[in-house]
């Protein structure tokens, strides 16, 4: 009983915007402290491949990106559907937040793993299931951001895009579903392409590392974005003159 | 400290790949930081303008 | 005093059935009035498929190996096009907003909206498909197994891309903003419509795929009712 009435304490702007504040620094340090670390192990610790040499080093950002990439599109399907559920502001908000962050993972996934493609495979872009898909989930979220930038009452915008989101949840697995029978389909029984080098403990210590700092560092910005969205969205509310005023 | 930097031969893959996404971390967090300067300078101004 | 308000008072209150056979009815009248831009679309889809050889050459081999790709690629365009007449001119006069207050349930409403949709814009793709697949040399059975598939999956399209022309209402950016949001949905209907013909010329049976398409049109006809009328209310309020 007690642990839901601290939750909902939370759910207005207005104190979600001072909590989020003090929550930042402590994040950014954590996530600045693991990459530190998560790179250390990736460059330097973590023996060299016997097949790929150097170039599979390339795992302790890639990997970490696309586990991001649909992690955070999980989450802001979350918050669309509360958001939706609940009639609310902030979850919409939070959920506009994680937008941008998301679509720079995919972003990054996508370009790393054509750079890893390139030596190992001997191709920038081979179109197997996992990068098509990851491709796709990039659209997903472009779409979602266009929409809400499309529409220019931010509660309508909340709620359609709330509705674009979960639209796509749904359809991502038989997206990924999809290509992956297709990739089979017309790849044939050649290489696969998935292939990560055989783990050593240290290669996944490395990866679990630089996913946490990927992690944390996108709760920290998603914290600050959602502070600005807040502070343009609530503007004229009593609270913000005492804060910021 | 060569073999660091050459990676095996790998060097263009590994460092075009670190050092891209540095630099696309790097311009999100100074970006989100700018946005939130500027809404809190924004939202400073509108309640004093009232 | 619209033509809808004399229908709603005599009408029953409720009737899911009778909303979508009502909404039906009118959506096929109204696309009858409109021949000339269904025409149209239909006649885009036809230019869309003939641009592919003159861009790759007309080599017959590779029209044969494209020829499915390109027919269902083309058919996912001219869905897209066709989207906008399902909700714009009824949100544009007001007519959708009576719609929404009608007794009638709304996703019954919208699903005989959408099946006049299809009935006007996918089935004629349907029906003229094989023509266009024999321009790609494309053997009967082949044709058979197109048709088929794009029977099975225009109606999705239409559906799926009622959510989307939904969402879009009353939001800037146009063809383009529909067609982000809705070609990333389309994508497994193509995988499955375009590998049925694959599968059939390597020697195995289509129909694994063509289920999947019948699976996809039962779910789509489940939900894409309800998230459609979910964004048709949110545009309208």
């Amino acid at each position: 009983m007690n642990s839901s009435i601290h939750w909902f304490r939370f759910a207005s702007p207005a104190s979600f915007y001072p909590l989020a504040g003090r929550l930042v620094p402590w994040f950014a340090i954590a996530a600045a402290i693991l990459a530190a670390i998560g790179l250390w192990v990736g460059l330097v610790v973590a023996p060299t491949d016997a097949q790929q040499g150097d170039a599979y080093r390339i795992i302790f950002i890639h990997v970490p990106a696309a586990w991001m990439s649909m992690f955070i599109y999980v989450v802001m399907a979350f918050w669309c559907a509360i958001s939706l559920g609940f009639n609310a502001r902030l979850a919409a908000m939070l959920a506009q937040a994680l937008a941008p962050t998301g679509a720079l993972f995919t972003a990054i996934a996508l370009w790393t793993g054509a750079l890893w493609g390139k030596p190992t495979w001997g191709t920038y872009w081979a179109w197997d299931a996992r990068m098509t898909s990851e491709l796709i989930l990039l659209f997903l979220y472009f779409g979602y951001i266009a929409l809400r930038n499309a529409i220019d009452d931010p509660r309508r915008a909340d709620r359609a895009s709330s509705v674009l989101a979960l639209v796509g949840a749904v359809n991502v697995p038989i997206i990924y579903f999809s290509v992956k029978w297709w990739n089979t389909l017309h790849q044939g029984a050649s290489v696969s392409l998935s292939a990560a080098p055989k783990m050593a403990a240290i290669m996944l210590t490395g990866m679990l590392v630089m996913t946490f700092a990927a992690w944390f560092y996108a709760i920290a910005v998603v914290l600050v974005r959602t502070r600005s969205i807040i502070l343009d969205r609530e503007r004229g509310a009593a609270w913000i003159s005492e804060t910021v005023g | 400290m060569s073999d660091f930097l050459t990676m095996g031969g790998y060097g263009f893959y590994v460092w075009g790949s670190y050092l891209v996404t540095a630099l696309l971390i790097v311009i999100e967090a100074v970006a989100v930081c700018a946005r939130f300067k500027a809404s809190r300078r924004a939202a400073a101004d509108a309640g004093r303008g009232r | 005093m619209t033509p809808f308000d004399a229908v709603v008072a005599d009408a029953p209150p409720g009737g899911v059935w009778q909303g979508a056979a009502w909404a039906l009815a009118r959506d096929l009248k109204l696309a009858l009035r409109s021949r000339p831009e269904l025409g149209v679309l239909l006649l885009f889809y036809v230019i869309v498929v003939t641009l592919f050889p003159l861009g790759v050459g007309a080599e017959p081999a590779l029209l044969h190996a494209l020829g499915p790709g390109v027919l269902w690629v083309a058919a996912l365009l001219a869905s897209l096009l066709s989207l906008p007449r399902l909700f714009a001119s009824d949100f544009a006069d007001g007519t959708l907003e009576q719609i929404a207050l009608s007794p009638y349930p709304l996703p019954a409403l919208i699903s005989g909206k959408i099946a006049a949709h299809w009935a006007s814009t996918g089935l004629p793709l349907v029906v003229i498909s094989p023509l266009l697949g024999l321009q790609f040399g494309l053997a009967g059975d082949e044709l058979v197994v197109l048709a088929l598939g794009l029977l099975l999956g225009t109606p999705t399209l239409s559906m799926l891309g009622a959510i989307g022309a939904a969402l879009t209402l009353g939001a800037r950016g146009g063809g383009g903003l529909l067609a982000l949001l809705i070609l990333p949905l389309y994508v497994p209907i193509l995988i499955f419509g375009a590998g049925a013909v694959d599968a059939m010329r390597g020697g195995l049976a289509a129909s694994p795929q063509l289920s999947l398409l019948g699976a996809a049109l039962i779910a789509a006809a489940v939900g894409a009712p309800l998230a459609t009328s979910a964004a048709v209310r949110i545009a309208l309020d």
